[in-house]
């Protein structure tokens, strides 16, 4: 019971603490020497363990990338696996310094839940896994369907949203993990899986035949998905925000892993800049001043992590899409660091 | 001289002091109170602090989340349910599933309990040994593991609708559930019913005059037939008078699944049969050691008056026998009920998936839905508590003890 110890925790925070004991996350991090950040209980291409029990994807390069910030060693990291469920929680009650577990950013996340969303990891949107052999070609033909999800996700709402705006009747199975909901969408208890398109194609690799499954056209939300972290601390709030942008824009800026190291020895105003040979950006968010170039060496930039995690390069092979830079046809932006 | 009788000295005050003091007297009771006071100031504080704290926080708090619109859907709602209702009505959806899982659980787990008891303290070798067997088999597997193999082993292999196995063509038993044919009002339902009440009342006031006459003249009075005719005639003539009080939809497959007819998830199926399987394991236990804490005697008494075994069971043994077994049969019930929270694992939306799942995660308002939960469920435990020693106080008090 999991959710329940985190509760009490969260409780006997709020009931005996003096005062919000939010602030100064960085130090209690310097102090710890290690990052804790919430991820998923596996999901391939965004927070998953290997055989070896390191954790990869695309959410744990976040995290890696503020250990890289803070520790220039991105393996201080504690990944706190977390159900849907237990992830706020988890981030209200102290456990974790960070949330990076595919986590949709809504207005009432927003507000309500004393945290907030520091950027867009990935842009994703909610789809619908079928098996090839019941011949439905759209999302418009599961009328009478029975659909297995994952409780503790936007997903049941944006489900119930889109049968009752067409019309369509509809039976839903919640399960309190996504492998429980797969398994029982492979048994045949349901037609259909649904879940953000992204999850849909890594779950799609742990059935038995992935081939004979498919994932239909319609994408019927807007899921971006980004890291959180608590209310109350804004310089950790920068941090994390712009550990991610520091991905971007090191794409953007033509900076990668193999070359981070000439790059650092350019002349140009912009990268001098990114790299701390010009000015202290790095010291204004309370950290060193090459700290661009720790987050690309440690994990590369943001379309290389894309690549190597759920990319071209994985077994996933999901196209860049909307996540693709804005200058190239997708809608990842970052603020410059200037 | 006469002697004023001398009135007995006030036992009240002692007696208040007593119970209000114990043995420290009235100081005992300022004790108590400063006690009980410092305890409520306690709990005040940490109810004030922890809101304060959490507004610091910017984390919602406060009980108005439960009228806002849910937004999702529940796959098995014994009130009228949609998407549109609020969190307090899909409150209640999970609380009533919670209750039906609990109380029919508890039925079967009674009775297969009973049952097993009585087969393992059968002289019978072969029959004592599957009983015994059966205890010790399902009582050593987890039960998260019981319901998966329920849930997964044995209503997953049932084929798809497509494909159903199908009784009278009404019937229909399917991974999805078995569908079954739904009885809908007719005009002539209310006459039907108010038929089938009478017959029943007239019945039954037969029955009792029947009783009576046994029990005061030893008039044996064959009323069978009379009873068959009111309880089957009655219902039949207002039938014939106002027309057919029901006729049922029959599920017909369209699409993915049955339209039509009601419908038992296998959900509800696969929990309802761990959990009295599992629980019942224990019941027998319980009843057999209740049995035999009933003397020898008592059963010998009952064979020389000529009573049949099971006679002798049911009018003598199980009555004694009873107040060994009601105490740790509560606990079953209690338990049975607690479990049934492990619903989550296989999507039976009970209170916990629904309430402290779904809506948790929605809220995010961690601490009142966890509070409003533990709640729930103590009150559960208790009133079923109190069932049960209202029916041990009627059990001992019918046996004069």
């Amino acid at each position: 019971m999991k959710r329940v110890s985190l509760v009490f925790t969260l409780a006997f925070a709020a009931a005996f603490s003096t005062q919000a004991a939010t602030a100064q996350t960085l130090k209690t991090v310097k102090d710890r020497g290690m990052l804790s950040c919430g991820v998923s209980q596996g999901l391939p291409g965004f927070s998953s363990p290997d055989d070896k029990g390191n954790w990869t994807g695309l959410d744990v390069d976040v995290c890696r990338a503020i250990a890289a910030v803070i520790f220039d060693d991105p393996t201080k990291v504690k990944f706190v696996p977390l159900s849907a469920k237990d992830r706020f929680t988890a981030l209200q009650s102290g456990e974790i310094d960070v949330l990076s577990r595919n986590t949709t950013w809504t207005l009432s996340r927003d507000t309500s839940l004393g945290a907030n969303f520091t950027g867009v990891t990935y842009y994703d949107g909610q789809g619908f896994l079928v098996k090839k052999s019941l011949k439905v070609n759209s999302a418009l033909e599961l009328n009478s369907a029975s659909v297995c999800v994952q409780t503790g996700t936007t997903t049941e709402q944006n489900l119930a949203d889109y049968f009752k705006s067409n019309n369509m009747k509809y039976e839903v199975i919640a399960f309190g993990t996504a492998d429980e909901a797969v398994k029982a969408y492979e048994s045949g208890r349901c037609d259909v899986f649904t879940s953000d398109v992204s999850q849909l194609y890594a779950e799609r690799l742990k059935l038995a035949n992935p081939a004979d499954h498919a994932v239909l056209p319609e994408v019927i939300s807007k899921e971006p998905l980004g890291p959180m972290v608590r209310h109350g601390d804004d310089q950790w709030f920068d941090l994390v925000k712009w550990a991610l942008f520091a991905m971007v824009d090191a794409e953007e800026l033509g900076i990668t892993q193999k070359n981070v190291d000439d790059m650092a020895k350019s002349d140009k105003p912009e990268l001098k800049r990114v790299f701390g040979t010009d000015g202290n950006l790095g010291e204004s968010l309370g950290v060193t001043k090459d700290w661009v170039a720790r987050i690309v060496k440690a994990v590369g930039n943001y379309g290389e992590a894309f690549d190597r995690n759920v990319g071209a390069g994985s077994k996933l092979g999901i196209a860049r899409g909307l996540n693709q830079l804005w200058n190239k046809g997708g809608i990842q932006y970052a603020p410059p660091i200037r | 001289m006469s002697i004023e009788p001398r009135s007995p000295p006030s036992q009240f005050a002692a007696k208040l002091r007593h119970a209000l003091g114990g043995r420290a007297g009235w100081n005992g009771f300022f004790v108590q109170i400063v006690f009980v006071a410092a305890l409520v100031w306690i709990g005040y504080e940490i109810v004030a602090n922890a809101r304060t704290n959490l507004e610091a926080q910017r984390i919602a708090s406060g009980f108005g989340f439960l009228r806002n619109t849910a937004g999702f859907d529940v796959s098995q709602n014994l009130i009228p349910y949609s998407g549109s209702d609020t969190y307090t009505r899909v409150f209640f959806v999970g609380l009533l599933n919670t209750l039906l899982v609990s109380v029919i659980g508890i039925f079967f787990a009674t009775l297969i309990g009973f049952l097993v008891a009585l087969g393992r303290l059968s002289p019978n070798w072969l029959l004592a040994r599957i009983a015994g067997g059966y205890v010790e088999a399902i009582r050593n597997v987890p039960l998260l593991f019981q319901i998966l193999f329920w849930y997964l082993a044995v209503l997953g292999a049932l084929p798809n609708p497509r494909q159903s196995i199908s009784l009278f063509g009404s019937f229909f038993l399917s991974n999805r559930g078995l569908v079954i044919p739904r009885p809908v009002g007719n005009p002539g339902f209310e006459p039907f019913v108010i038929a089938a009440l009478v017959a029943i009342v007239a019945a039954v006031g037969l029955w009792r005059y029947a009783r009576r006459q046994l029990l005061d003249s030893g008039r044996v009075i064959r009323i069978w037939p009379y009873v068959l005719g009111l309880l089957i005639g009655l219902p039949l003539v207002s039938a014939l008078i106002f027309g057919a009080p029901v006729t049922f939809e029959v599920p017909v497959l369209r699409g993915f699944n049955f339209a039509g007819g009601s419908r038992v998830i296998p959900e509800f199926v696969a929990l309802t049969l761990a959990l009295s399987t599992y629980t019942a394991a224990f019941i027998a236990e319980i009843v057999r050691a209740g049995i035999l804490s009933v003397h020898k005697g008592q059963m010998e008494a009952g064979s020389s008056l000529g009573l049949q075994r099971g006679s002798v069971l049911r009018l003598i043994v199980i009555p004694q026998a009873m107040r060994v077994i009601l105490p740790p049969l509560t606990n079953q019930y209690l338990n049975l009920t607690k479990n049934s929270s492990l619903a989550v694992a296989i999507g039976y939306p009970d209170l916990v998936s629904v309430f402290a799942g779904t809506t948790l995660s929605q809220t995010g308002q961690a601490i009142e839905i966890i509070g409003i939960t533990m709640g729930v469920y103590l009150l559960i435990s208790l009133v079923t508590s109190a069932i049960m020693s209202f029916y041990g106080w009627r059990i001992g008090r019918s046996m004069g003890g």
